[in-house]
């Protein structure tokens, strides 16, 4: 079946959440989710991570570093609605609540190879002052109701947030049958079937 | 230098090479430096030297090579800048002692023009170098790899300075010719240093080279921050920001010129800042063809609009003709609109209400036949004033006056031949386009004038004719006055301009007709010239003819003369100087003032005085008379039919008429013609039309206020005669005594009045659509405002208006013609083409890869549209295949059923043709909703995506704090709630359905077989005696029946939801306890978890209650001692039905309820067993029927989703709405769980006071007539109709949105509705029947929040469930109403504020203020609100036969499915039982399923003495079919597999009126016995 020509390309991506810049904070673990289209399933691999609590760096980097994994597999007919991976970061306050440091997002690369992806965190603010005193008080931070919101577009402009810090992804991206497919997403070199050769007579 | 280091120590060649390099080097110096060489010279020498070897052997070797020379080439400028500063260095590094006091001069520039030079060497090397070495082309080739990069620099480090500082320029082409030399000598040591290269060449030959030759070890290198900026500096050229003056932007001994100045219109140039403008400006100048970009006044060439007039697409390839037509109109079918509200009960008001709003304000006439001698020469005066005034305020005279001034100005200055830049050719071309301008100019302006004067002596001759006839007559008719206002003038100055203007003119004039006389001497010559040739020719010819006549006689006649003679041209005379001015003076004298005349300004005014009728003689008297009498009315015809009329006003002694009337007009289509027809009246005959004034119809942007009074002129041709002073009308009559000089004046006049479209009261202006075929014209002219910005609408050809706009000359720089020059442009310049049509996104077509055909032939695509549309069908459609083949048709097609269903009403699958319209129209509410809120859904609010704490207030806070103090682990813990998940990230298995089953009371028990054949006493308990408040007396007659210790019952529960089934143990006797947890699995409908998908779940979660029977099954009596055979049977004896809808929004179901036990259960009975347990009868005793003790709920809990709050439009008035929200905060804040309505949205979307839909409303006559006596009994089968309504929750049929009420006519239309539908309709009825009846708002179980009716008696209160119904005394403790918020009635609504709220422990009593919160109080008094609710409800009786066609269908049906059920094994159908159930369902129905078991039972006995017989009759309203079944399946009665098994199965609907109606489904299975 596979040689008579694939339905379904494969995406598979491994790599890590490697590091994170938080300048003001410390004690940090991170939660990753994918977010995906209708057309999109994960065949292998964890969707979801959660990852040990990180203390910043002694030297002058003061890097927060995970190094977790993330390695998982979906497989799809259409490239709409390519997964993203959703990060959100979490943290001690002052009083040792868990409060949320950052949300983040990003597609996972189109292209095969080794990619780096550094994603700027936000978190939504408080609607008033006195909110904002209060959920600092209280520990509460203003929180998305789903992480997965940052991955969306609708309904973002009623919130406002701010930035927090920087986390830095590793992946490894791998595909099959995206060619075959009709979807070219790398330099031609990379892929094993070549496309139609050019066409006689243009210049070079 | 550095790279010399290696080569030094290594190996001695180099250093030989080197101290042969050296002295060369220093000659061109002044004595011996160790440091620094000219590092180029040398370097360089060296780089080509072991390039040269380098590049026969490997060429891999050379690029390194080169590229380790590059990098050293970097850093050279390194030691001469730090030299830089000290002079004697700089002396001694270049010898050049020329330059040196320029160098003194500018540090700067010396250091730039150093480097250049350095950089100039290494040019003149690459350019040098192919003569020199012909032996080496390679050396040459590696030079060009490196130092090719250096190649643009130096031509920019040449320009740059030069650029930069023009005062230094001469200065600094000194500098660099001083420089010249020693880079020449520098270039002799370089081809020196060749020579002796070429010589060291044979010696270096046999030598390997280490790697040290190619690697190169040095420090690392250092640019300091100097460096780099000097370096920049050179690179990059920095604009100032100082203006530039004037004299630099323009080409030299030009003074600037300005435009503006010669009275040449200048557009506005675009706002840009100064500094930017200076540094553009700056940057110009630099560039080479800087100068261009600057004007004839020294600014930036600026368009006023940098925004181009038309497109400038690039051209299309395709042909012009293609082009055109991919653009042109398509005309498609018109597709209809479904309006939304079509859906909508009775909203949307009828659209096309339209008004034209005329205003007649008068009438003016300008002859009337009753005017006097003097009236028309009072209306010639005035409209020769009016002329006057009108000419006077356009002032054209002096406009073209000034034109003609600047006109000649420009000339001036154009001939002035020193300030000319352009070409003569130009030049020339403009100036005589100025003086043809001029010539014509100067003719309008006399040519006007002479008009101004001419009016001027006219107006003076008419009111001097006037004072002549006033004189004469010896009275006035009119109080017009004229009055000369002469303004002195200063004589000198006057007569300067006006001589001035003269010689002006003349000179002019002269110059034209030098000009003339030039040409015609042009022509007389070229004339001259042909005649005297043709003369020539002439004589020439007549010799040859001479010749010829003689030679060929005969050829003479046929050709005729070819030439005509022709005639000597006459030199044109020069023209008379005098004779010229003579004409100019004579003509100016004519036209023109004086000088020193002064200046005449007419006034007219009505200061004069009407003598009065006695001083008048009699034909004067009588023709006032005369005009008395008669008056003038306006009718106004609107599409040739008259829509009103003006009142009849007199005609004044002035003759005007005064209306000041506004005539609204209502249309609904565009108006065709609009006139007004002038009707006069005479005394009291009758009346004649005068003239019909036609009135334009007003664009569509002229609305109620903005519309100018206009003054429409009319004129009538009738003749009238008159027999006193007036002048008649079409009669000719005279001014003068001897009748000569005849004028013969019309009836004529006009009307003041303005038309213009209203404008609602929304804003909106009552525009009819423009729709009608003679509208295009009207809107394409309007969409060109170009035209009608100057007035003359009509114009549409726009080559005529181009020709015109040609014709007349328009200054195409004047702001007020802009609009059209540019349409003008637009539609003459020839490549683009400007279309009469318009195309959203005209540029689709091109980027469309395949035809939309093609595009809605993929199914795929199809899939994926349908998908983002969020059809119900597709939403959730995953992983959609990535080729067309592998979609399957099938996928589209309950789609695309559904969409042909939409208006088709199929009655095959509703059995019922009413329900099945029904049905649909439910559907298409819903629809028609749900788009609605579609939009809603999609509007994010901020706590939909943040989770914020609210900010605590002092209480909380309190709490809180008080909360810190309290023990950590307290001795009674309290319950915390679970955490609620939100419905999104589930998936199918997450959700569990929990359903605790506890206990019950109260079970039917079996009757012993042995009573078969005895006739069965009544039951002792009588299923009448239902009120709460009565007593029961019963004894335990038959309890003695039973043997002590059997058993009587072996029930068991089982829980099926979505057709998954889970069943308890089995327990035993009539009072089970089973006290276990089943757990049932949840599936979304299309595993989508969203919340509104959970919300339309409609699935039930069924409670049956079965008795395990087991029976012996052993045939052979000997085997008894070693096995037994039983078979285990399940009779089933009743149901509680609890919907998952419920489930979902209360998350939890607490409670006991009642069994839902069919009316007759054969072979069951409901016997007391008072013996076992009696504690519990005081309780029980209170009611009747069996019950069971469950608690359901959900793991996880889910969210439920809360309707939307948006604020419907409402008609309610603005006060009560106000106060409803203040009643709502107020209730809220006391008690905030407790129900407080106040408002409800009905179907159509609007808020409506809740007391509205409370009225009393007829039940239907035929329950009124079933038992006339009997208040109670009407009162029940009243409740019982109403419950045989179907139920249908508003939150399935609306999924996720909002409570809808519809009224009571709409809910028995619809029949279908949740619990307020059947309250509002069962309150309704009680209140018809005269009860004191209220809507009470409260929550019970199972349904949580609903509405039930509290009706009082005499003495009690009773609770109505509508539903059911049923009906509960107020301490009724099985009332499954729990708590009561609020009660409404048709005036009022009172909210509890008693402590509790269990109707158990509250007083209803609504009287009580301190109980009881009314709406309307004496602060706010019952505004007699008027009810939505019809005035009385219309029943239709049902179709009998429809019924019974119904009954035996669902029969068959019900047969057919249990058929199905049972596919392993045969079904057989007793007939004969079936017809004797058939018998008795009419019964059950009539008895409302009461009383009759005994009989009924006892009469089945009868007819089927050998079966064993199970069965029970189901009873149900009727909705739709598939309930039905549901319940006849949840039964289980199909599950019996006794072989021999025979079934029984009997339908009967009892029709009720309104299409209500009640199916009785009687099924049993029956054993036979052996």
């Amino acid at each position: 079946m596979a040689a008579a020509g694939p339905s379904v390309f494969l995406l598979m991506v491994n790599g890590q959440v490697e590091s994170a810049q938080f300048p003001e904070y410390d004690d940090l673990y991170c939660k990753y989710c994918f977010v995906y289209g209708q057309d999109w399933a994960p065949t292998a691999g964890l969707e979801e991570g959660i990852s040990q609590i990180t203390s910043k760096s002694q030297d002058v980097r003061q890097a927060l570093v995970w190094n977790f994994p993330i390695d998982v597999t979906f497989k799809s007919t259409n490239p709409y609605g390519w997964p993203q991976i959703v990060l959100s970061v979490y943290g001690p306050d002052v009083f040792g609540n868990d409060v949320v440091r950052g949300y983040g997002a990003v597609h996972l690369p189109f292209s095969p190879g080794r990619h780096k992806r550094t994603i700027p965190m936000f978190v939504p603010e408080s609607t008033s002052k006195l909110q904002k005193f209060t959920s600092w008080f209280m520990g509460r931070r203003p929180e998305y109701t789903d992480p997965k919101v940052v991955a969306q577009g609708e309904g973002r402009e009623v919130t406002r947030v701010r930035s927090q810090g920087f986390v830095t992804l590793l992946f490894n991206v791998v595909t099959k049958d995206m060619r075959k497919l009709g979807y070219d997403t790398g330099p031609s070199d990379t892929q094993g079937v070549s496309g139609p050769s050019p066409p006689p007579g243009l210049p070079l | 230098m550095v790279s010399e280091n290696p080569h030094l120590g290594n190996q001695p060649e180099p250093l030989q090479e080197d101290s042969d390099t050296r002295p060369l080097s220093m000659t061109t110096r002044r004595g011996p430096r160790s440091l620094p060489p000219i590092p180029s010279a040398s370097r360089t020498g060296f780089a080509e030297f072991s390039m040269r070897e380098r590049m026969r052997e490997k060429l891999q070797a050379a690029r390194s090579k080169a590229e380790s020379t590059l990098l050293q080439e970097i850093p050279t400028p390194r030691p001469r800048r730090l030299q830089s500063p000290g002079e004697k260095e700089l002396e001694t590094e270049f010898g050049a002692e020329p330059g040196e006091e320029a160098q003194k001069t500018q540090q700067e520039d010396d250091s730039q023009s150093r480097s250049r030079v350095k950089f100039r060497d290494s040019v003149r090397k690459i350019k040098t170098k192919p003569p020199v070495p012909p032996g080496f082309p390679s050396a040459e080739e590696a030079y060009n790899f490196f130092t090719f990069n250096f190649d643009p620099e130096p031509e920019e480090s040449e320009e740059k300075p030069k650029a930069k500082n023009r005062d230094g320029t001469t200065q600094e082409e000194e500098e660099g010719e001083e420089e010249e030399p020693p880079v020449q000598g520098i270039h002799k040591t370089d081809e020196q240093l060749l020579i002796s290269a070429t010589e060291a060449e044979a010696f270096l030959w046999g030598l390997d080279h280490a790697a040290a030759d190619f690697v190169a070890v040095r420090p690392a290198d250092y640019e300091s921050a100097h460096v780099r900026l000097q370096m920049e500096k050179e690179l990059l050229f920095v604009p100032s920001r100082l203006t530039v003056p004037t004299y630099k932007k323009l080409p030299e001994n030009v003074q600037p010129r300005y435009l503006e100045d010669e009275g040449l219109y200048i557009g506005t140039r675009p706002d840009v800042p100064r500094t930017c403008q200076n540094i553009m400006e700056n940057r110009l100048l630099t560039q080479e063809p800087g100068r261009r970009w600057f004007g004839d006044d020294g600014r930036i060439v600026a368009l006023p609009n940098p925004i181009k007039p038309f497109p400038s697409r690039p051209p299309v390839l395709t042909q012009e003709q293609d082009f055109r037509a991919e653009l042109e109109t398509l005309y498609k079918k018109a597709v209809k609109y479904v309006h939304r509200s079509q859906h909508m009960i009775g909203s949307g008001d009828s659209p096309g209400n339209f008004q034209l709003d005329i205003d007649i304000s008068g009438l003016i006439f300008t002859h009337h036949p009753c005017f006097s001698r003097e009236h028309v020469l009072a209306a010639k005066l005035a409209q020769l004033y009016d002329q006057y005034l009108a000419r006077h305020q356009r002032n054209k005279a002096k406009f073209l006056t000034d034109k003609l001034q600047a006109l000649r100005n420009a000339v001036q200055t154009g001939l002035n031949p020193a300030k000319t830049h352009k070409s003569l050719d130009t030049t020339q071309k403009t100036i005589n386009e100025y003086k043809s301008e001029i010539r014509q100019t100067r003719k309008l302006r006399d040519a006007e004038q002479e008009k101004d004067r001419m009016l001027l002596k006219t107006i003076i001759k008419v009111w001097k004719e006037m004072k002549s006839l006033r004189e004469f007559q010896r009275f006035t008719n009119t109080p017009l006055k004229l009055v000369l206002r002469k303004e002195k003038v200063d004589q000198k100055a006057d007569e300067e301009a006006y001589e001035a203007e003269i010689q002006a003119e003349i000179s002019e004039l002269l110059e034209e007709h030098m000009e003339e006389h030039e040409q015609k001497m042009e022509a007389y010559r070229a004339a001259y010239q042909q005649w005297k040739a043709w003369k020539k020719a002439q004589r020439a010819k007549k010799k040859k003819k001479k010749q010829a006549v003689e030679e060929h006689p005969e050829e003479e006649m046929g050709e005729p003369y070819p030439e005509e003679d022709l005639v000597k041209p006459v030199p044109p005379e020069p023209t008379d100087r005098a004779l010229m001015e003579h004409q100019v003076r004579e003509r100016a004298a004519r036209s023109r003032r004086r000088p020193g005349e002064p200046l005449l300004v007419p006034e007219l005014s009505l200061a004069g005085s009407v003598t009065p009728n006695e001083q008048c003689p009699r034909v004067e008297v009588l023709r006032r008379e005369d005009v008395k009498r008669r008056s003038i009315y306006l009718k106004v015809i609107f599409n040739d039919k008259e829509v009103s009329r003006t009142d009849s006003r007199p005609l004044g002694a002035d003759f005007r008429v005064h209306f000041g009337q506004i005539f609204n007009l209502q249309i609904f289509n565009w108006p065709e013609s609009l006139t007004l027809q002038v009707y006069e009246t005479v005394g009291h005959s009758g009346t004649t039309l005068l003239a019909e004034v036609f009135l334009p119809i007003p664009e569509t942007t002229i609305v109620t206020g903005r519309a100018p009074i206009e003054e429409v002129e009319f004129s009538s041709n009738q003749h009238v005669t008159l027999d006193h002073e007036g002048v008649g009308s079409g009669m000719p009559f005279s001014f003068e005594a001897d009748g000569s000089n005849q004028l013969i004046l019309m009836t004529s006049g006009k009307v003041s009045n303005s038309v213009a479209w209203a404008i609602g009261e929304n804003g909106i202006p009552l525009i009819p659509p423009l729709s009608q075929q003679n509208i295009g014209f009207r809107s394409a002219l309007k969409r060109a405002d170009a035209i009608s910005s100057i007035g003359t609408s009509g114009l549409t050809d726009l080559k005529k208006l181009a020709k015109w706009a040609a014709e007349s000359k328009l200054d195409p720089n004047d702001p007020n013609n802009a609009p059209l020059m540019q349409l003008i442009s637009v539609a003459t310049s020839g490549e683009s083409y400007v279309p009469d049509f318009f195309r959203l996104e005209q540029l689709q077509q091109e980027f469309n890869f395949v035809s939309d055909e093609e595009l809605n032939r993929s199914k795929r695509f199809r899939l994926l549209c349908l998908r983002s549309q969020e059809v119900p069908e597709f939403r959730n459609y995953k992983q959609i295949p990535a080729y067309d083949r592998e979609i399957m048709e099938k996928v589209f097609q309950d789609y695309e059923k559904r969409l042909r269903d939409r208006n088709v009403i199929e009655t095959k699958d509703h059995i019922d043709p009413h329900r099945a319209m029904v049905a649909k129209y439910l559907q298409q509410v819903r629809e028609s909703v749900i788009n609605r809120f579609l939009i809603a859904k999609h509007h994010f609010l901020l706590s939909d995506l943040i989770v914020e704490e609210e900010v605590p207030n002092i209480s909380i806070l309190g709490l809180s704090l008080f909360k810190l103090a309290e023990q950590k682990r307290p001795l009674r813990p309290r319950r915390k709630g679970r955490k609620k998940v939100t419905a999104q990230n589930l998936s199918d298995g997450d959700i569990k359905v929990l359903v605790n089953i506890i206990r019950a009371y109260d079970i039917p028990v079996r009757k012993p077989t042995a009573s078969k054949f005895q006739q069965p006493s009544r039951s002792s308990r009588t299923f009448s005696e239902k009120h709460a408040a009565s007593p029961t007396t019963h004894s335990p007659t038959h309890s003695a029946d039973y043997p002590l210790g059997q058993v009587l019952v072996r029930p068991f529960v089982e829980v099926s939801f979505q057709r998954t089934i889970c069943h308890t143990t089995t327990a035993e006797g009539p009072n089970p306890s089973w006290n276990e947890e089943l757990e049932l699995p949840f599936r979304a409908p299309n595993g989508d978890y969203s919340t509104s998908s959970l919300q339309s779940v409609k699935d039930d979660v069924f409670i049956n209650i079965f008795d395990e029977v087991l029976y012996d099954v052993l045939e052979d009596d000997r085997e008894r001692g070693s096995g037994i055979h039983t078979r285990i049977e399940r009779h089933w004896l009743g149901c509680v039905k609890i919907p998952f809808s419920t489930i979902y929004f209360q998350a939890k179901i607490d409670g006991t309820f009642k069994i839902d036990i069919p009316p007759v259960l054969l072979g069951y009975s409901k016997e007391r067993s008072m013996i076992i347990e009696r504690g519990f009868d005081s309780v029980r005793s209170l009611s009747e029927g069996s019950y069971i003790t469950l608690f359901i709920t959900m793991e996880p809990q889910l969210v439920p989703g809360e309707s939307v709050r948006e604020k419907f439009d409402s008609q309610e008035d603005e006060k009560l709405l106000q106060a409803t929200e203040k009643f709502q905060a107020e209730c809220a804040l006391k008690f905030p769980h407790r129900q407080c309505l106040t408002t409800v949205t009905d179907i159509s979307g609007k808020t409506v006071f809740i007391t509205r839909y409370l009225k009393p409303l007829n039940p239907p006559q035929e329950l009124l007539e079933a038992c006339p006596n009997n208040p109670q009994a009407t009162a029940e089968l009243v409740a019982r109709y109403v419950s045989l309504i179907p139920f249908l929750p508003d939150t399935v049929s609306f999924a996720g949105i909002c409570d809808l009420w519809s009224t009571s006519d709409q809910f028995l239309d619809l029949l279908a509705g949740d619990e307020e539908e059947h309250a509002v309709l069962l309150c309704n009825y009680f209140l018809s029947l005269g009860k004191k009846a209220w809507l009470v708002m409260g929550s019970a179980i199972p349904e949580g929040p609903t509405a039930y009716v509290l009706t009082r008696e005499q003495s009690h209160y009773l609770i109505w469930n509508p539903c059911s119904g049923h009906f509960y005394g107020q301490f009724d403790t099985f009332c499954p109403l729990k708590s009561v918020g609020c009660l409404i009635g048709p005036d009022n609504i009172w909210f509890n504020i008693q402590r509790h709220d269990s109707p158990l422990r509250i007083n209803f009593d609504v009287t009580k203020p301190k109980l009881w919160k009314s709406f309307f109080s004496r602060n706010l008094l019952y505004p007699g609100l008027s009810s939505v609710q019809p005035e009385e409800l219309i029943y239709q009786r049902t179709d009998k036969a429809a019924a019974a066609e119904l009954q035996d269908r669902i029969e068959k049906i019900l047969k057919e499915k249990i058929m199905d059920w049972r596919p392993r094994h045969l079904t057989r159908w007793n007939r004969y039982c079936t017809s004797a159930l058939r018998h008795f369902l009419p019964l059950l129905e009539r008895s409302r399923g009461e009383d009759v078991e005994d009989d009924h039972r006892g009469e089945l006995l009868k007819q089927l003495g050998d079966y064993r017989f199970s069965g029970f009759p189901l009873h149900m309203p009727y909705s739709e079919l598939k309930p039905l079944i549901e319940a006849v399946y949840s039964t289980g009665v199909h599950n019996i597999d006794v072989p021999n098994v025979e079934f029984a199965l009997a339908v009967y609907i009892h029709p009720y009126p309104k299409n209500v109606l009640s199916v009785w489904i009687y099924v049993a299975s029956l054993i036979r016995n052996r």
